[in-house]
């Protein structure tokens, strides 16, 4: 984290273009060769790394987009407002992201539209299909508002401004119904998934784990930002997610507890065989751990416990989507899988690209508060109506009032 | 979802006591789809093996789709290129695909394969011979074999002679059929000396089909919609007026000041109605 805290951005930048050159030659690679030629896939695990964690780790992360957007919009919980831009920027990229590493994992992606026109409604993966395209469509248009802002063109702006209800309304049924099916797309295995991670509650439990990977990582962006540019969100707010954080933690782990001893699966969870260690791992450091320490108020108000909270609740959603993925197979498929050095390079890869993308967005469009401060302070008052292109059209004056007050930068 | 096997059905039907290991059903399946490799070594499916047998014990193990009534595979297919024919073959339209994979992942017998090394990869299973099979001619590993180990027809008459070889020799046979019932039945049946497990089949699969388990989830998202769309938008609703309200007050406090601030106010009512 040393090298964060000074950032060196010409060192970070040559490791940055190091990657994205091996990407690209790996991805010539990729489409000449076959997916064997990068990967070690298999007919045993016709699924890996690109499933497990460039899919159901990417969509899950981007769900502070629907989470935020829900409460600042449907419930107008205005003092989280000020995270919207950044919850929308990361749910977009992510999303981008997904379909990327999507066209690598299928094995014919010129034929990815086919979903569209060929349907076949029993198919999870077909809703997964629609889904993501839908809710990509959806994002672009929410994310519009910040490029129209930036190109300064105050009649799209407008346009964009008034479709944003209907745009978040549309937003969280999809993402409600696009986090879940990732789960339901494991109902149809009980036979190979170990039980420990198969369960009939698979859906509700995807969707829950979403909402609170999406907080974390608004807390853990919020941090890089700070490090990187000097821009972040203020502590209170970021307290505060940490709080609903906690919540939707204890809810989750509870439901999990649950479900677990309804099926009777305590003892095979504790036995410390290879899957109870790597359901520990998962409930243990990724949810237990940061349920307990985000109870305590002062970790609530410390930017860096906050922060080291936040990262491992992203660890343990990251390793439960493995866990599904990967791990529960391993004993069923009877063999293991890790992936080749060329499938890892390739998810670095798009990682990378989203770390660039973020920052670059950061740099350049009023993604944080700070940055919205200047631009926005003669538009306030003036001209309401072509303010920041994110703001409600339902927003009432005096709750943008305080919307306003919260935002005073810290610095 | 239809789960009631058709009795008319095409099915093959694989005696493991009758079975001497001649191969020959392999050789008949690798010389029908033009593979190179030997009979001898096939004891793998493989893209290029839609069949293949290895020893188990004393006894011989054949493995390929089971051409499920209710095929998971099938089910899962994102834009149908696995369809059930009313023939019996489950069948694949590598034109429609788009090499998701999660036929592989869900097939609960872990049959199809995949050309992983191809640039324009396909998923690769046994057909049943379909073709052979609209000329009404047996599938070729059925027509190969010498000693009705394997044998084709509908899959009412091969339960029947199934039963019959069982109650004829109760001492050679494990009484069941496996494939009559597992998982709403299948349209490749075995019969064995031996409870399957011990043979290496998957066993203890229950009697439901397995896309009953997702589509039980899947039918109820028009619900989850509808119901979802009204609350959120009835949530906006209530805390829109409540802030409204609250605004109005406001505004009469504040009137001089706040002039820029009524429009906003205007256009949410405009909204409203």
């Amino acid at each position: 984290m040393t090298a964060l805290e000074r950032p060196r951005m010409s060192f970070w930048k040559a490791v940055f273009l190091a990657i994205v050159a091996v990407g690209l030659v790996l991805c010539y690679v990729r489409f000449t060769k076959g997916l064997g030629a990068v990967t070690n896939l298999s007919d045993k695990f016709p699924w890996g790394l690109w499933v497990g964690f460039d899919l159901l780790c990417g969509v899950g992360l981007a769900a502070g987009g629907f989470v935020i957007t829900a409460t600042v919009y449907i419930f107008h919980i205005e003092r989280l407002r000020p995270v919207v831009r950044a919850t929308i920027l990361t749910a977009f990229l992510g999303y981008i992201l997904v379909v990327s590493a999507l066209m690598f994992d299928i094995g014919r992606p010129w034929a990815m539209w086919h979903p569209l026109v060929m349907w076949n409604p029993h198919s999870v993966m077909f809703e997964v299909s629609w889904c993501v395209t839908l809710y990509t469509t959806v994002l672009f248009l929410e994310f519009s508002g910040m490029i129209f802002e930036k190109l300064k063109w105050p009649r799209a702006m407008k346009v964009q401004h008034a479709i944003t209800l209907p745009c978040v309304v549309a937003g969280v049924l999809l993402s409600t119904l696009h986090q879940s099916s990732l789960g339901t797309v494991y109902l149809i295995v009980p036979g190979k998934l170990h039980a420990l991670w198969y369960t009939q509650t698979l859906p509700i439990l995807f969707w829950i784990s979403s909402v609170a990977a999406g907080l974390a990582m608004l807390i853990f962006e919020s941090r890089l930002s700070s490090k990187a540019f000097g821009r972040q969100l203020e502590m209170p707010i970021l307290s505060e997610a940490g709080r609903v954080l906690a919540a939707v933690l204890g809810v989750y782990g509870a439901l999990r507890v649950y479900d677990l001893g309804t099926r009777g699966m305590f003892g095979q969870a504790l036995d410390f065989s290879y899957e109870s260690r790597m359901f520990l791992l998962e409930f243990v450091g990724g949810l237990l751990v940061p349920f307990v320490m985000l109870l305590f108020p002062k970790v609530r108000a410390n930017a860096k416990w906050l922060y080291g909270a936040a990262v491992l609740t992203i660890l343990g959603f990251v390793t439960n989507r493995l866990n599904v993925s990967i791990t529960g197979f391993e004993g069923a498929q009877g063999g293991t899988y890790l992936p080749s050095v060329s499938e890892t390079l390739i998810t670095v890869f798009f990682v990378a690209l989203g770390f660039g993308a973020f920052a670059l967005g950061v740099r350049h469009l009023n993604i944080y508060p700070e940055n919205e401060e200047k631009h926005g302070a003669g538009t306030k008052t003036a001209k309401p109506e072509v303010g920041s292109a994110i703001e409600a059209t339902a927003a009432a004056p005096v709750v943008r009032e305080m919307a306003t007050a919260v935002r005073i930068p810290t610095a | 979802m239809d789960t009631i096997p058709t009795a008319k059905s095409r099915a093959i039907l694989f005696d493991m006591v009758r079975c001497t290991g001649c191969r020959g059903c392999i050789n008949a399946c690798l010389k029908t789809h033009d593979f190179k490799g030997e009979a001898k070594d096939t004891t793998e499916l493989s893209a290029t093996a839609y069949t293949a047998m290895r020893t188990e014990g004393e006894f011989n193990v054949r493995q390929m789709c089971r051409h499920c009534v209710t095929p998971s595979c099938a089910s899962v297919c994102p834009v149908g290129a696995l369809h059930k024919t009313d023939l019996g073959p489950v069948v694949y339209d590598e034109s429609k695909c788009i090499g998701c994979r999660y036929c592989m992942v869900a097939c609960p017998f872990n049959v199809p394969r995949y050309e992983w090394n191809s640039p324009v990869p396909a998923v690769r299973k046994c057909d049943m011979c379909i073709d052979r099979l609209k000329e009404g001619k047996p599938t070729a590993c059925a027509e190969a074999c010498r000693f009705g180990a394997t044998v084709c027809g509908t899959r009412e008459e091969l339960v029947a002679e199934a039963r019959k070889r069982i109650a004829e020799d109760p001492d050679m046979y494990y009484d069941h059929i496996y494939g009559e019932k597992e998982l709403g039945g299948t349209n490749v049946m075995f019969i064995t000396p031996q409870p399957i497990e011990s043979l290496g089949y998957k066993a203890k699969l229950g009697e439901t089909p397995l896309p009953n388990l997702t589509w039980n989830v899947l039918e109820k998202l028009p619900g989850v919609v509808v119901v979802g769309g009204a609350a959120l938008s009835a949530f906006w609703w209530i805390t829109n007026r409540r802030d409204e309200v609250s605004a109005a007050h406001a505004a009469a406090k504040h009137d001089a000041t706040n002039g820029g601030t009524h429009k906003a106010s205007g256009e949410n009512d405009h909204d409203r109605a």
